[in-house]
């Protein structure tokens, strides 16, 4: 991590025993790219297969194996490149980190050190009361996974999987420019959206598929930056902010007690909420970084990147900047709607020739609490852009009220039927026609002689005659149209 | 009974060809010489099932009309080729059961052009070693030995047993490796041809590695048209492999005999070193009236950083090889001396596992890539490096192929140098700059010491010109005249 200050402005502060302090956080994210086969071998990358069942001669280091550059990798790196905003440089190299370990076939993980594929770029991070901030990014470069070891199917031995072995990994790297856990969580979230869209990572973080290294410092306001501690491989965004507001505690804790901070590694336990010492600096491995001699250096021509470019889908923040621009959008709204490719596919599907206000409300709303109650993406939602279209025509021609509209709704989320064949089957629509309604009202009037008496005192009571004849009709009646005819009945003006 | 000591590859193609002997009566002279020929120690595995198979389809082909181009020449493989359900030592303990389920692609080319197995070779463990002593299986020995003098001498190394094989009339031809002169080394200590081709010509795919951008296949042949021959099946392009070039294979025999009128031969003034033996520098003038003879003009060039290039190559070679002998850890294949604790157990299997040389060169490694050592050494090597490469690329600007003395002394008494690595590192000088610049050079005999050893002379060419070495290296062989075969005194009578 670079120790550079990009920004001297204090945005955050908390509060120790003693003093005020301000969080420094850099992350450095590890996302798997979105290809068929590995990084150097043409295995499959297909999560939970069975152990062992996606292993090439290459991925287990047999003798006298060679790593074969995997085009598609490049691609997507080039890619992520460009929706980071970044610098993509035409000569990077491909270098050795050597470490032993039983889950690293080689003894050495093929990675990119002096010279990355991608280098500066930035993100911004939108809060909803807030200033959106802008996330430096120091590099991206590309790197093999390990396997995974399984220490706990036996007492006397530890299991190797190696299908991981050689799946392409991105280690992004940020500048230290996140000051808070609510940052460093924004941004997380940010960058898998920008993932998501471009589909050069599936961001399941509870596949493995999206991890992050957190390295965290404290200190005063205007000091130098403190001694950081790097928390690993945490794998879900809570757990990031429950990592970063547990290990700033602890240092702030030390600091005031006067004492000083050791630059180690840490783990974060979910179970507990804390973070603990895995290697101090002294015990910290030298990887003897060195350019790979059986891959050349990696050369992209300007052409390639430029075609890359060309296929470039829209991105968050452009597709934000047209929500609000073309659909009259709050930045809000339009950023609640971005947020999820599927979602803002969505959105603009249902508002197509729609009533923008009735879409939004009805996505924002009731579509997405819906969703969350049920625990459903919006990827498997029941309702299609079909289905909500056709409700919200049904709510636009008046066949429906907002009322009897929720009520559709509910059956739809159910039965994942067409609001019009359901309005059809249970004769839901709405009785607009002003002699249908007269008829109940005259009726009402008739049946309710005193209240009659008591709505010329207190026009408020209106509303008790609504709910009756809307009971009548079983809430069929057009609200609007019961309301005109009552007036004009009674003469309330 | 076939007289296979007075017969080269070529006449071997030719009487199989017009049926003069059939493969499978070759093969079993071949195997039974080998029988008879222990005491050289020469093979590590003999695969007498497999030849015999493998001649019986020849002589099948050939009876239909169907050969291919090398169709029934039996030929041994050194043990560093990865051999599909052969073993596979690279002449290491840790390797002794290793059976690999692949086919180098250099082998896979042999047998697809029908060659025949007879077995697998001797060579000094991984490759490190300059007179087969290293090697796990013991030393090879030399065929040759001095007049009046019955002591054992080393056939030189790594490819030891590819040499012995091929001076010993044990194999029509042998494929060797060469990275700091394993091919020429032992060719010019046996009175053989040993050809290393340009870095990128052969595969490297599925050959044990010692250091990955030295590193380079090639043949040991009785004659330079054998060697034309055999590097022709031998090489091209393979996507599995990113360090080989993409370029077409030209018949090399074709280039046998040509006129080499006006060819211009450097003559390296910096290779006159110190301890450059009175009858190997006599026979280096010889060599150059031989080609003067014969009309090539004869140039005196310099190559100033030629002395760095031993320095240079026991960094770089080192450094590569510590880490690709990371992959032997016991864990997934080789041999494993079984702990409780991982890091006993890597240490204990690699310990056991690795003889002294090998050790003493990943320890090297290590140290010269370690962090605060990394640019004194690694990082300077390679500037070195790129030195050497230069003043070779400077030479051929005026030069159409080097000729220098293969090795500065003859073949020397098995034990005489063990001991004293540095003694038997300088054995590599005349060799190592060809590696350190990816260059091709060949080995061709060129007379006999006053001892009655064998002598070579080495000619180094431009990047992919093993046309010329070819066509200077056959002139050389006439001008020379007959080389005789070492007395068969290894036959017990």
């Amino acid at each position: 991590m670079s120790e550079i200050i990009t920004t001297n402005e204090v945005r955050h502060l908390v509060q120790g025993g003693i003093d005020s302090w301000e969080i420094i956080i850099g992350l450095e994210i590890h996302a798997q790219v979105v290809s068929n086969s590995k990084l150097f071998s043409g295995s499959s990358t297909s999560f939970g297969s069975n152990p062992m069942s996606q292993v090439s001669l290459v991925d287990a280091a047999m003798p006298g194996m060679l790593p074969v550059i995997n085009e598609e990798c490049v691609r997507q790196a080039v890619k992520t490149g460009l929706g980071l905003q970044a610098k993509i440089n035409n000569t990077s190299v491909f270098d050795r980190k050597n470490y032993f370990y039983p889950d690293l076939p080689q003894g050495y993980q093929i990675s990119q050190f002096k010279y990355p594929i991608v280098g500066e770029g930035e993100v911004a991070v939108d809060f909803k009361d807030k200033e959106s901030i802008v996330v430096n990014i120091e590099r991206l470069h590309l790197e093999q996974d390990a396997g995974k070891s399984i220490h706990d199917l036996s007492q006397d031995y530890s299991y190797i999987d190696l299908n991981r072995s050689g799946v392409a990994l991105m280690e992004i790297v940020t500048k230290p420019d996140l000051r808070s856990a609510e940052e460093a969580k924004a941004f997380v979230t940010k960058l898998r959206t920008i993932l998501r869209y471009l589909g050069t990572c599936d961001g399941n973080m509870e596949q493995g598929s999206l991890r992050a290294d957190v390295n965290v410092s404290v200190r005063k306001p205007g000091d130098a930056l403190g001694i950081r501690c790097e928390i690993k491989n945490v794998n879900s965004i809570r757990f990031i902010g429950q990592a970063i507001d547990y290990e700033a505690g602890r240092q702030i804790d030390i600091l005031e007690e006067g004492g000083i901070i050791n630059q180690e590694t840490r783990l974060f336990d979910s179970a507990t909420g804390k973070t603990r010492a895995m290697r101090s600096k002294e015990e910290a491995h030298d990887y003897r970084y060195f350019p790979d001699p059986d891959l050349l250096p990696l050369y992209l021509s300007d052409d390639f990147i430029k075609q890359v470019a060309i296929e470039l889908p829209e991105l968050p923040d452009q597709k934000k900047a047209r929500f609000i621009n073309d659909y009259g959008l709050t930045s809000y709204d339009a950023s609640i709607l971005v947020a999820d490719r599927v979602s803002s596919e969505f959105f603009e599907g249902v508002a197509k020739g729609r009533d923008i206000k009735l879409v939004v409300n009805w996505i924002t709303g009731e579509l997405f609490a819906s969703l969350n109650r049920l625990s459903l993406d919006i990827a498997n939602s029941p309702i299609t852009i079909e289905s909500l279209g056709q409700l919200i025509d049904l709510i636009s021609d008046k066949t429906l009220s907002g009322r009897l509209a929720k009520d559709v709704f509910e059956i739809m989320l159910d039965t994942k039927e067409m609001p019009k064949k359901i309005v059809e089957e249970k004769g839901l629509s709405q009785i607009t026609d002003m002699a249908s309604i007269e008829v109940v009202v005259d009726k009402v009037i008739l049946e309710n002689p005193d209240k009659v008496a008591e709505l010329l005192e207190k026009p408020k009571l209106i509303g008790w005659f609504v709910g009756q004849i809307m009971k009548e009709t079983a809430g069929k009646a057009n609200p609007a149209n019961v309301n005109k005819i009552l007036r004009d009945k009674l003469k309330l003006g | 009974m076939i007289d296979i000591k007075n017969l080269n590859l070529k006449q071997i193609r030719d009487g199989l060809q017009n049926k003069s002997f059939k493969a499978i009566e070759l093969t079993e002279t071949y195997l039974n010489e080998i029988d008879k020929a222990k005491a050289l120690n020469a093979f590590i595995t003999v695969t007498p099932d497999k030849a015999i198979s493998m001649a019986k389809e020849s002589d099948n082909r050939i009876s239909k009309n169907e050969s291919r181009n090398l169709e029934g020449i039996p030929l041994s493989i050194k043990d560093l080729y990865c051999t599909k359900n052969v073993r596979t030592t690279a002449g290491s303990k840790i390797l002794k059961n290793f059976i690999p389920t692949y086919e180098s692609t250099i082998t896979n080319n042999l047998w697809s052009d029908g060659c025949v197995m007879l077995g697998k070779l001797n060579n000094d463990e991984f490759a490190m070693g300059s007179s087969n002593e290293t090697s796990y299986f013991g030393p090879s020995i030399n065929p040759w030995k001095r007049k009046n003098d019955d002591m054992p001498l080393v056939p030189g190394g790594s490819s030891g047993g590819s040499a012995v094989a091929v001076s010993g009339s044990l194999s029509a031809a042998t494929t060797a490796t060469d990275t700091g002169g394993s091919i020429r080394q032992p060719a010019s200590f046996t009175g053989t041809v040993g050809m290393k081709a340009t870095y990128g010509r052969c595969s490297r795919w599925g050959v044990v590695a010692f250091a990955s951008s030295l590193d380079q296949a090639g043949p040991i042949t009785k004659t330079v048209v054998d060697s034309a021959i055999m590097l022709k099946s031998m090489a091209g392009y393979d996507v599995k492999d990113s360090t080989s070039i993409d370029l077409s294979v030209p018949d090399y025999e074709t280039n046998i005999n040509k006129n080499i009128k006006g060819k211009r031969i450097g003559i390296p003034g910096e290779y006159k070193i110190k301890g450059l033996d009175a009858d190997i520098e006599k026979n280096w003038e010889d060599g150059i009236s031989w080609l003067k003879s014969e009309g090539a003009e004869i140039i005196d060039i310099s190559l100033p950083h030629t002395k760095y290039a031993l320095p240079a190559y026991y960094i770089i070679a080192p450094a590569e090889a510590s880490s690709n002998l990371a992959r032997y850890d016991g864990v997934r294949y080789g041999e494993r001396v079984h702990r409780k604790d991982l890091d006993e157990m890597y240490s204990d299997s690699r310990s056991d596992g690795f003889g002294e040389e090998v050790r003493r060169r990943i320890l090297m490694g290590t140290y010269v890539l370690s962090a605060g050592y990394y640019d004194a050494y690694y990082l300077k090597a390679q500037k070195t490096r790129k030195l050497i490469s230069n003043d070779f690329d400077n030479a051929f600007n005026t030069v159409d192929a080097i000729m220098t003395p293969t090795t500065p002394t003859t073949a020397f008494n098995i034990g005489k140098k063990f001991d004293d690595p540095v003694t038997m590192y300088l054995n590599d000088m005349l060799t190592v700059p060809v590696n350190m610049a990816g260059l091709p050079a060949i080995s061709i005999p060129s007379g006999l010491d006053k001892d009655g050893l064998p002598m070579g002379l080495q000619l180094i060419g431009k990047r992919f010109g093993e046309d010329d070495l070819f066509s200077i290296g056959s002139v050389i062989e006439d001008c020379r005249g007959t080389f005789p075969n070492p007395a068969q005194w290894w036959i017990e009578k």
